[in-house]
């Protein structure tokens, strides 16, 4: 099934959570070579991983990855603002219509990698319809251009640099009204299902209690968020 | 998307005051046929700001009984970037129902979305509209003016960053790309036609037009190129 969890309720699911960050190791480091960082746990995790970032994970039936993606505001900080304006010719994309996708993942684990991939794509249409967004913007590595192809899904890409394995680009993704219908198809499934899906994930899509907010240790993102706010000064009005 | 939101946001623009903002939201309530509608600066240490359309006598009593702390649509808003329906929020504790109950005696819709938004270093607002309707009606009115709302509710936030930083950045600044697309759209082109023209697929224009958009704060890309146009951005 697809599940749609914020980074701080991932916890909630640490067996989903550990094989997503270890095939997000074995995709981007061992697979693409990317100079991204393991830690001790075999987990791929950068700084926008504690960024609180809303992710989309398709479940095995076991229960572990099936593959994911992560999504940001390109109103707050991004990857392709951050580190890959250079490949947009220096357009800062900023609109609260349009979110960041990285880390697009699938596990070696998925014996099915095409309803996977289709399940992703499924998974992104529903945040874009839902929360209203136009596009989705990425990077991508231009080896994954074939796959993206394959499974419906190829990018607009809108700017790229280096060659070779260090090839990257930058890519816009948007769900076309036709594509619904082969997603669901290619899943084997219904619309409802999907909504479904959605709708269990309510609570891992809502902020935690006060309860359970206050237990948090100060380390995570959104208790950075509040302890800022304490800093700043609102002179207005 | 009709003139008459159109001249509100342009209102919006200008809007220099607390005073040009809680017009603004009536004129935002009266349009969308709401209850209520309200722009909410918040901050961890307690302090709020904003303007909007509830009574007297239900701020007086949110502040008085602290409910900022506790009101889960604030609790559930400060950690999350996709726009909240009420009905979706924790409502279970005992204290959230009670306090949506006596938030209904003063008036406040029973239905609601809120759009939160983040400025810089850890700035945060809420916009919020609510209204007293059913579970499908409200379902209809988000799937239909969902994503003007969160344009709304950004154009809003800037406009309150400015009275923050006393810096007007009505200058906006369009990258060459942007004012390519934007000039072309003005003199007439279809989109297919200006992508063409740039040598860039239409997707890709789309993505110049909709960052431009933004940053014109305009509604739609019409409005934008109006924009554009009366800012001596781009000639036709």
């Amino acid at each position: 099934m697809l599940r749609y969890i914020y980074a701080d309720q991932l916890d909630q699911f640490p067996r989903l959570a550990h094989t997503m960050f270890r095939d997000r190791a074995v995709q981007f480091k061992d697979r693409l070579g990317w100079e991204v960082s393991v830690d001790y746990n075999g987990h791929e995790r950068d700084e926008y991983d504690d960024m609180c970032p809303l992710y989309v994970i398709w479940e095995l039936p076991d229960g572990t990855h099936g593959g994911s993606m992560r999504f940001l505001p390109t109103t707050g900080r991004t990857m392709v603002h951050d580190y890959f304006a250079h490949l947009t010719g220096g357009v800062h994309i900023e609109s609260p219509l349009i979110w960041e996708c990285t880390r697009f993942c699938i596990s070696p684990r998925a014996d099915d990698m095409r309803s996977c991939a289709a399940a992703l794509v499924l998974g992104a249409g529903e945040v874009m319809r839902r929360f209203s967004l136009r596009h989705y913007i990425g990077v991508f590595d231009p080896r994954m251009a074939r796959i993206y192809r394959l499974y419906g899904v190829s990018p607009d890409i809108i700017g790229q640099a280096g060659s070779g394995a260090g090839e990257i680009c930058v890519g816009l993704w948007q769900m076309q009204d036709g594509a619904w219908a082969k997603t669901y198809a290619r899943l084997g499934i219904e619309a409802a299902t999907s909504d479904q899906w959605f709708k269990a994930s309510l609570q891992t899509l809502n902020a935690k209690t006060p309860a359970q907010a206050e237990t948090a240790t100060g380390s995570d993102w959104c208790a950075d968020i509040v302890s800022r706010h304490e800093h700043t000064q609102h002179p207005v009005f | 998307m009709s003139g008459a939101l159109e001249s509100i946001v342009n209102d919006l623009e200008q809007a220099n005051t607390l005073e040009d903002f809680q017009r603004i939201t009536e004129n935002l309530r009266d349009y969308y046929k709401l209850d209520h509608f309200i722009y909410h600066w918040v901050n961890s240490v307690g302090e709020r700001f904003g303007a909007g359309t509830y009574s007297t006598e239900w701020v007086d009593r949110y502040v008085e009984k602290d409910y900022l702390r506790m009101d889960p649509v604030i609790l559930g808003a400060l950690q999350r970037f996709h726009p909240l329906n009420w009905k979706d929020l924790d409502w279970s504790s005992k204290g959230a129902k009670a306090f949506l109950r006596e938030a209904i005696e003063y008036g406040v819709g029973n239905q609601g979305l809120s759009i939160p938004v983040r400025g810089p270093s850890g700035q945060f607002a809420l916009l919020s509209c609510n209204a007293n309707t059913n579970d499908e009606a409200w379902a209809e009115f988000i799937d239909l003016n969902q994503q003007s709302l969160i344009i709304i509710a950004h154009k809003f936030n800037e406009r309150a960053l400015d009275f923050d930083t006393g810096f007007d950045n009505t200058i906006v600044n369009l990258s060459p790309r942007e004012l390519s697309a934007m000039a072309l759209l003005a003199r007439g082109y279809s989109r297919s036609q200006a992508a063409h023209d740039l040598q860039i697929s239409e997707h890709t224009l789309r993505v110049y037009v909709e960052g431009a958009r933004h940053k014109l704060g305009a509604l739609n890309t019409t409005h934008a190129v109006a924009r554009a146009l009366t800012k001596g951005l781009i000639v036709v």
